[in-house]
């Protein structure tokens, strides 16, 4: 066990866990930060996806210890105070979700790459969007939701 | 989380409120709230006090109005991404005449709704549906009935009003005042009538889904995201293969691994219990590791898969019989024969299966992602040798299903190592290969077709040869259906069953064919199958549809036209006529770059009429493909929720081009080697096609079910449209190899 520090939605916390456990585990059950998601475990679907210095990472294999010193933001970190991010309020607007489980890939994707990149074409957002399995076939609602808030940054 | 609430045995919040006791149901913590969400979560709606089901005939059973204003709706049914929460809600407050605003729902859950047996078949809205409908209007009648009476007046001159009544002179009262928290317990008679669709006002209207605005949050919402104070985790190892039986473990070791509390072998059943999540991942890995098992080979290779159907079938099944086909066919002016295949394919579900249970003082409690609580409890009772009453089942969303897949199975597990870990939650989630190699499969088949036209291009005789596996070992009642029930130490044994019906869904031509036969040949295949959204009707529509494309060449007539020519179905008509339009067809690119492929079915032969146009352009790479575009027209009668029925088709076609595209279940002599989504990919975001759904909305049909309409008729399409850029005809799923 050991005591590692990290930066989560804008708090600075310590936790006492075993530094190889993945990210994903520890947001799940320390924090109740249950946005991200396992789906795969092996880096394949994105489900688990955050927010790390602003790019979007897997959290289901790499060990927690690596986020130390960094600026991880979650799904449930983008709504500052009763205003949801433009691109939660795209994906309502859209009803870009049919069971759900693939949004907080899909979302923090579209995050990342609007913040690097605020005006993307169609191609650019499918690329973003082309980690995260989604298996009832929304994708075509998520671009349109992504293309909805491009210009936002 | 506005309407989402739980059921919840060990932390109920008692409130009183006018004489109603009611329990807080929220399970989800609160920690990470903001303060407004905190205060937000206080003044919240607490939810309708837990009640059993007290029969079908009752309104209480349906539709309950509380002293806080609000309608809460109950449904035996599952939401699985589908909508049906939303568009049952919209049903009752149509015809309840209250705010949709006002309406909650509690999907199935044994302790409380009625008993609607799996949400499958796309028949939800036609069955709870209708339930609902006649509650709602029943409770209505009743209402109005009861203020008459107290004011003296005749019903004909009170209105209604968003849940208040209206009288003469002003009068008016709500819904829940006259019933003062009173329940509605009155039987339904079938008296009350229902509102004409030209007074519609909620019905046929684009209503948002209330859990999407959770979900953007990524608030918890899934069986996944449930927790409990005492809560441990478990994993599963399943064997490396079919039939394999354990031969030995040393449990001590994994007992070492720091966090594990139990580690569980029965027979060839083996789970291990850890405090955290991580620990029972790494303890499931080292078991998998150091554990030794007896390996059962797959006998039939997929080489050999369909020479082996044909062989090894059981005796045709005749379906539609006929004296004698062959010569009707013989007698046309054209003949016409061929032979389709497609493989197994996976539910993939994109979270892995999960389950929550508690084994309390001889009563079992399971929080699952079930498609049918009933059945599940069923299942359990037979499991365990409980009585019904012994065991609750509360159904939560997972990850989407689109059928039998893990669900079923990870709530038996669960419950199963409950039973070892009395008085503790315990919450199991599959591994990603265990999801992949273990979930039932769409069943592979191979269908042979033969037709004959005349000199018109009318059909004249038809038959139909299908060779399948089951599409259904759903667990009803039968604990063998489980696979972990199968490797306990006392195993269960396995009925297969349930062949038939799904093997032939839309076999039969909706055309008008005078003469035809359809034999069906039951096949024990190498792999387990069950229910896949749409079941046989995919792989059947898919060889039905691209023969009527050889067909219409054949006759050399229009693909539209042809289909036409031998349908005298006014509403298929219609949606045929309908997508010529709406695609343009007259004018498409007749260029060699571009290749067009319509399909259209009514699924099941009674319910959504659905017909689609795939366009297919050449890739920048050489010989190769890309689906361009999917447009498609389709009919489910009087449309709840046309944004829903829009997502929902949406998806279907793109999971169905996924299927046809990319997917086919890998396996060797050693077990299944698709275990993950390198060795078995689907269709991701940059492939997928451009969709574009139209609805024809007939208010005054009745709703039918849509959720499964598509994926055949767009397997159709595409090998259609392939097959005409190519130049020649393709008869085998997948496509891969065409495709960039
Ligand atoms: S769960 Fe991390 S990529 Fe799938
Ligand atoms: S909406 Fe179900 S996995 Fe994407």
């Amino acid at each position: 066990m050991k005591t590692i520090s990290l930066q989560i939605n804008g708090k600075k916390h310590q936790v006492e866990v075993e530094p190889e456990e993945p990210l994903l585990y520890i947001l799940r059950e320390e924090f109740q930060l249950s946005g991200a998601k396992f789906g795969c475990g092996l880096q394949q679907c994105a489900a688990c996806l955050v927010l790390v210095d602003n790019s979007a990472q897997y959290t289901c294999v790499s060990p927690c210890e690596n986020f130390e010193g960094k600026t991880i933001e979650t799904i449930e970190g983008l709504r500052k105070g009763d205003k949801l991010h433009p691109i939660q309020k795209a994906f309502i607007e859209v009803q870009a979700a049919q069971c759900g489980y693939c949004l907080n890939g899909m979302i923090i994707s579209a995050v990342a790459l609007l913040r690097e990149n605020p005006n993307p074409t169609e191609e650019e957002i499918k690329a973003s969007l082309h980690k995260v399995i989604c298996r009832c076939g929304t994708h075509s609602r998520f671009v349109k939701a992504v293309k909805n808030v491009s210009g936002y940054r | 989380m506005k309407n989402f609430k739980l059921p919840l045995t060990n932390r109920r919040s008692f409130l009183k409120t006018s004489g109603h006791l009611l329990i807080g149901f929220n399970l989800f913590p609160l920690s990470f709230c903001s303060t407004k969400e905190t205060e937000e979560l206080k003044n919240l709606y607490h939810g309708i006090p837990e009640r059993p089901h007290k029969g079908r005939e009752i309104i209480d059973s349906w539709i309950r109005l509380d002293a806080e204003g609000y309608v809460t709706i109950l449904t035996g049914k599952q939401e699985l991404g589908q909508g049906i929460r939303t568009a049952l809600m919209q049903i009752a407050a149509e015809e309840l005449d209250v705010p949709f605003e006002k309406c909650r729902i509690i999907n199935g859950d044994t302790g409380q709704t009625a008993n609607e047996g799996y949400t499958a078949g796309s028949n939800s809205v036609e069955g709870s549906g209708s339930a609902i409908r006649q509650a709602a209007a029943e409770a209505r009648l009743f209402l109005l009935k009861e203020v008459g009476k107290e004011w003296n007046i005749s019903i004909e001159n009170l209105k209604v009003k968003d849940g208040i009544i209206l009288g003469p002179e002003g009068k008016k009262k709500t819904f829940w005042e006259i019933l003062n928290g009173k329940y509605l317990e009155e039987n339904i008679t079938g008296e009350a009538e229902f509102k004409s669709p030209d007074r519609h006002q909620i019905i046929g209207k684009p209503y948002q889904r209330a859990e999407i605005l959770d979900m953007v949050q990524g608030k918890p919402h899934f069986v996944h995201d449930l927790r409990f104070p005492d809560m441990l985790h478990a994993r599963v190892v399943h064997p490396p293969s079919y039939g394999s039986k354990l031969k030995s473990l040393d449990t001590s070791s994994i007992m070492e691994i720091s966090g594990v509390e139990h580690v569980i072998v029965d027979g060839s059943f083996v789970a291990v219990v850890a405090k955290r999540e991580y620990q029972a991942i790494k303890a499931w890995e080292k078991i998998r590791a150091i554990s030794e098992w007896e390996k059962s080979l797959i006998k039939i290779s997929p080489k050999v898969l369909f020479e082996d159907m044909k062989r090894n079938s059981a005796a045709p099944q005749q379906v539609e019989k006929h004296l004698d086909i062959n010569s009707a066919i013989d007698k046309s002016a054209k003949t016409l024969k061929s032979t389709y295949t497609k493989p197994y394919h996976m539910h993939g579900s994109t979270g892995p299966g999960c389950s929550i249970s508690l084994w309390k003082d001889d009563q079992l409690t399971v929080w699952s992602p079930t498609q049918g609580v009933y059945p599940l409890q069923n299942t359990l009772s037979d499991l365990f040798g409980l009585k019904k009453e012994q065991i609750r089942c509360i159904g939560m969303p997972g990850s989407g299903c689109y059928g039998h897949n893990s669900a079923d199975d990870v709530s038996a597990e669960s419950a199963l190592i409950a039973k070892q870990v009395p008085g503790k939650h315990i919450r199991l989630q599959w591994m990603r290969d265990s999801e992949h190699q273990w979930e039932p499969y769409g069943s592979a088949m191979q269908i042979a077709l033969e037709a004959g036209i005349d000199q018109e291009g009318k059909i004249t005789a038809w038959k139909t040869q299908i060779w399948s596996d089951t599409h259904s070992t759903r667990p009803n009642g039968k604990a063998g259906h489980y696979i972990s029930a199968r490797h306990l130490e006392n195993a269960f044994e396995f009925q297969k069953g349930g062949f038939s019906g799904g093997s032939y869904r839309n076999a039969a031509p909706l055309y008008t064919i005078p003469d035809r036969e359809l034999l069906l040949h039951n096949y024990e295949g190498p792999l387990r199958t069950s229910a896949l959204r749409g079941l046989g009707a995919y792989g059947n529509i898919f060889a039905l549809e691209s023969f009527m494309d050889e067909l219409a060449k054949a006759a050399e007539i229009d693909p539209f036209e042809f289909r036409i020519k031998n349908l005298n179905n006014p509403r298929a008509i219609e949606v045929i006529q309908s997508l010529k339009l709406k695609s343009n067809w007259e004018n498409r690119d007749q260029s060699r770059d571009v290749g067009y492929g319509l399909a259209f079915a009514q699924y099941k032969n009674s319910a959504s009429y659905y017909a689609v146009l795939a366009e297919i352009h050449k890739s920048e790479q050489e010989g190769k493909f890309r689906l361009h575009k999917l447009t498609g027209v389709i009919d489910s009668g009087q449309c709840i929720n046309p944004d829903g029925l829009k997502n929902q088709t949406e998806g279907g076609m793109i999971q169905s081009a996924s299927w046809t595209i990319l997917e086919a279940v890998q396996y060797d002599e050693n077990g299944i080697t698709s275990k993950d989504w390198s060795s078995y990919p689907i269709l991701r975001t940059n492939n997928v096609p451009e969709v574009e759904v139209h609805i024809i909305n007939r208010p005054e049909e009745k709703p039918l079910g849509a959720g499964e309409a598509a994926q055949g008729p767009v397997a159709a399409a595409i090998v259609n449209a392939l097959s005409s850029i190519l130049g020649r005809r393709i008869y085998d799923l997948p496509l891969r190899e065409y495709f960039s």
